[in-house]
């Protein structure tokens, strides 16, 4: 059971080199091991979608990986979107605008999932929006203003603007 | 004119911190040196404890410690009751509180029987493996009739049956109005158990400073006041060494209002006594066993009216199931039983509960807290009716639907909070009409039906009135402070989990003092910024602590008035408070910035005038003497495939009078996020025990939650009568979306399906559900 691993993960565009228990979940990792909280554990079985991360730029469960798994991947997490300290990617400044987010739980999910779908679809339809967030679990908004908050995102991205 | 900000659409002030993964949620708490708690919970749904075997567990490297009900010894005591009865005569009630951990016997799969400390949740986790618990299965009670039946095992031995309690409540002369009806119909209704299901699961850290002799405890709950209340008793602490934090809350939706759960009163106890930190999230599975449910009932209705479908009277004889334990008290089925009336003038209603104990998680408020069985029954009654009669489904509601000069309305029974149901206000039928006009009710039924049904398809329309009784007491507070550098804060006891209080309090507060909204700070959920309150429960916050709100910043407006007066040397009524500064009407623009008045007023020397205060803060509270009533209609069009019994909802439009309005985008995320909730509990959710009480969808796989692609858009159309019962007339809104979901769907789904004659009595409906109902009907 002492047996551990050497990983090696860029998180965020940092470098960590840790020694990690193998059964260590990505999601523990992040949030224990770097103290990045923002990822967020809603089932640990891989089903609401709250702890979804970018690995290697694709919207990944963190639950259902081990920390592991992630040697020498590159991973974003929410705390990684916004360009700089004090200001907010254009997705999460469409999520403020369009009230996509009450308790905000599941909000760093979402995030992370529409960021490489708005990247694929950068003019998605209401149905596509939908399909596309249908794997993420949100208990508070009804969804609504999480799909006009992809959509207005989409849009703002198409006319080249924030 | 001074700023107006109350009515206005306003983004959320709390948005940044959420996006950026800034926020702190319980679980993101992280201290030095701590430790992690599992629990071990029963398998068994009843079982008799004969003993816990932890010496294994003890020996685990990495194991703190083991903790059993045999561990505690005098801290084991069963919880308080929350709730207690309204004084309703005749009123039986065996109050059988949750206990910290089972002692002699398990009654729900999911009770915890041990707890263990380690160093990691990892390692408590797999100490769990260790024990050994000698459980011997006894028979479960699961169903509520044959819990009462005689013979039937007993979950609290010491009661003569699974009784927990038994309430009549009457108005009028039922007996005399049946007598006299032309039209008497009689029905059973079921509306079985769901999940409250917030995606943040419950957790609790517990930090135990023995220097400063102060014990501070992070927890998911809705009423941190109250928990530091009742923990300091517990724990033989003064009020003021106890600190509860309740931060960011990921969803409430009613679980988290219940307290003591055992891990409540169990992390701040061991962390005392350990001497180190403790931290504990619940996983989702446990979520499904050990956090609270929605309510199973059980209802037998007759309904007495005229030929021409004036109701006369209401019967109504329901069973409520409330699990293992009844330490919420009565709240949810006296919520079902007085809701039931909705908007209707009902010149007799007798209706009787049995509230019955089953092996099963604990039933407690969870949005809509019964209010939906309310609804559900009588909306499906006159439904029926309406079709029995040959009248319109609307007809039969205009009919009966009470009008503007019927308030306030005393319905003659006593709501929840122990008040006389009592309406403040309303004015319905122009509601009813907004909705049937948005939804094109008239036109649908006309002719767009007919010409799909001609096309073999089965659309359908519903319709459902509801009330929602908000906003009741005791009170809450608040106090505002104007700070020198002339921000504002604001602080308030009640919780909050998503409903947008910080932005809301603070469009309150920035009107009344005139000051720019985004010099105003809110902190809610911390009892040591604010001490005094009870939580967010009963959609009451923005009503009841929002109005303490703007109570206390109206005092310090006084005050801001007051020393600018005697600043200025001139009399007060010539004085103005707007953009954050007080000047002399007329005079010259500049006048005197709040927060140089808030330093003038707290002086570092000289003097303060006697029977002043320093500073400008004031606190003030608001209790209710009852509640405000809420209202509205909701109406749907859905299509229904026979062959795979899969409904689609086209359409959803819901009506909404909760008095006046704070902030329209927070009402209509309200607003959706409730009917999602709705639509999940009518189409999607049910926890399905079996015969041994084992719960058999305990994951988010097995429980469907509705996604994106369930939940359409809902129109939203507004509707304000003030209420009279607070100087901003507000009424609540936050259950209200889930509230007539089950009803309207109920009956969009009926009139889709018309031409198989089925009669749907039951929520959740499923396509599983919906498609053995159609088969019946054609076998």
């Amino acid at each position: 059971m002492e047996q551990r691993v050497a990983i090696s993960v860029t998180v965020n565009g940092t470098r960590h080199d840790r020694s990690v228990e193998p059964r260590l979940l990505l999601s523990d990792f992040l949030r224990q091991d770097l103290g990045l909280t923002g990822t967020h554990v809603g089932c640990e079985h891989g089903v609401c979608g709250a702890c979804t991360v970018l690995l290697d730029g694709e919207a990944v469960r963190s639950c259902l990986m081990l920390a592991a798994q992630a040697d020498g991947h590159d991973l974003m997490t929410v705390e990684g979107l916004a360009p700089a300290a004090g200001e907010l990617h254009p997705l999460q400044a469409a999520f403020h605008e369009a009230h996509g987010l009450q308790c905000g739980f599941c909000t760093p999910g979402f995030l992370m999932t529409l960021v490489p779908f708005l990247r694929e679809h950068p003019d998605p339809t209401e149905p596509e929006i939908r399909e596309a967030l249908s794997g993420n679990l949100c208990r508070c908004t009804g969804y609504q203003g999480i799909v006009d908050a992809a959509a207005l995102a989409a849009r703002r991205a198409r006319e080249g603007g924030p | 004119m001074t700023t107006r900000y109350v009515g206005r659409p306003l983004r959320r002030s709390e948005d940044r911190r959420l996006l950026t993964g800034r926020a702190l949620f319980v679980d993101d708490v992280q201290l030095h040196g701590m430790l992690h708690v599992a629990f071990l919970r029963s398998e068994h749904a009843h079982a008799r404890l004969r003993g816990v075997d932890v010496a294994a567990a003890r020996r685990r490297p990495g194991v703190v410690a083991v903790y059993t009900a045999a561990d505690l010894g005098d801290y084991w005591q069963p919880g308080p009751l929350l709730v207690p009865p309204p004084p309703i005569p005749g009123l039986v009630f065996h109050p059988c509180t949750l206990v910290p951990l089972a002692r002699d016997k398990v009654r729900h799969v999911g009770e915890p029987i041990a707890m263990v400390v380690a160093e990691s949740r990892y390692l408590a986790e797999d100490a769990l493996g260790d024990i050994v618990a000698d459980l011997d299965p006894l028979p479960a009670v699961v169903d509520l009739e044959a819990a009462l039946a005689p013979g039937a095992p007993l979950i609290h031995e010491h009661l003569p049956s699974n009784v927990a309690a038994h309430v009549m409540q009457r108005k009028g002369d039922y007996t005399r109005a049946r007598a006299r009806a032309d039209h008497v119909l009689q029905r059973r209704f079921r509306y079985d158990r769901g999940a409250a299901a917030a995606i943040e699961n419950r957790a609790v850290v517990a930090q135990w400073d023995s220097h400063a002799e102060e014990l501070t405890v992070w927890d998911t709950t809705q009423a941190p006041i109250p928990i530091r209340n009742g923990l300091a008793a517990r724990l033989g602490l003064l009020q003021s060494q106890l600190r509860v934090v309740a931060p960011f809350v990921g969803g409430g939706f009613g679980p988290k209002i219940m307290m003591f759960y055992p891990e409540e009163v169990l992390l701040p106890w061991a962390a005392m006594r350990l001497g180190r930190p403790l931290k504990w999230t619940e996983d989702r599975q446990e979520n499904f066993y050990a956090t609270t449910q929605e309510r199973g009932q059980i209802h037998d209705a007759e309904l007495a009216l005229t030929r021409d479908g004036r109701l006369l009277g209401v019967r109504d004889v329901f069973l409520h199931d409330t699990g293992a334990y009844d330490s919420y008290g009565l709240t949810v089925p006296i919520n079902s039983q007085c809701t039931l009336l909705g908007q209707y003038r009902v010149p007799a209603y007798e209706s009787e509960f049995t509230v019955v104990f089953t092996n099963k998680t604990l039933v407690t408020p969870v949005r809509g807290a019964g209010r939906q069985h309310g609804v559900f029954v009588m909306e499906r009654l006159l439904d029926i009716a309406a079709r029995e009669l040959g009248l319109d489904r609307l007809e039969i509601r205009r009919r009966n639907l009470l009008r503007p000069d019927e308030f306030p309305h005393n319905h003659e029974i006593l709501f929840q909070d122990s008040a006389p149901l009592v309406y403040d206000s309303g004015d319905y039928l122009p509601a009813l009409e907004d909705a049937a006009r948005a939804i094109d009710y008239d036109r649908f039924v006309r002719e767009e039906q007919p010409r799909l049904r001609a096309a073999g398809r089965h659309v359908g329309v519903g319709i459902a009135c509801y009330v929602e009784g908000t906003g009741i007491g005791p009170y809450e507070g608040a106090r505002v402070t104007v700070e020198p550098g002339g921000m504002v804060r604001v602080a308030t006891g009640v919780g909050t989990q998503g409903q947008g209080h910080f932005t809301a309090f603070a469009q309150i507060v920035a009107e009344v003092l005139g000051v720019d909204i985004a010099r105003v700070h809110v902190v809610t959920g911390d009892t040591r910024e604010f001490h005094w309150g009870t939580g967010t429960f009963a959609s009451r916050g923005a009503v009841v602590a929002g109005t303490a709100c703007h109570a206390a910043a109206v005092t310090v407006r006084e005050k801001a008035l007051d020393v600018a007066a005697r600043v200025l040397d001139v009399s007060r009524d010539t004085l103005v408070l707007e953009g954050g500064r007080v000047r002399v009407r007329d005079g010259p623009a500049a006048g005197i910035a709040l927060g140089e008045l808030a330093l003038k007023a707290n002086p570092l020397r000289g003097a303060v005038r006697p029977g002043t205060e320093p500073g400008l803060e004031a606190t003030a509270y608001f209790g209710p003497d009852r509640g405000s009533t809420a209202s509205g209609v909701h109406a749907m069009i859905v299509e229904v495939d026979p062959e795979t019994a899969m409904v689609r909802i086209q359409r959803y439009v819901v009506v909404h009078d909760c008095g006046r309005v704070i902030n329209p985008l927070l009402l209509e995320g309200q607003i959706q996020g409730g009917v999602a909730h709705g639509i999940g509990n009518a189409f999607y959710e049910q926890l399905v025990y079996d015969e041994g009480g084992q719960l058999l969808n305990a994951s988010l796989m097995d429980y469907l939650l509705p996604t994106a692609l369930d939940v359409p858009r809902v129109e939203m159309h507004h509707r304000e009568t003030v209420s009279p019962l607070n100087p901003l007339g507000l009424k609540g809104v936050g259950e209200a979306g889930a509230i007539p979901a089950g009803a309207v769907f109920a009956q969009a789904v009926e009139d889709a399906l018309s031409d198989h004659g089925i009669e749907i009595r039951e929520i959740p409906l499923s396509p599983n559900r919906l498609f053995e109902l159609i088969a019946e009907r054609e076998r």
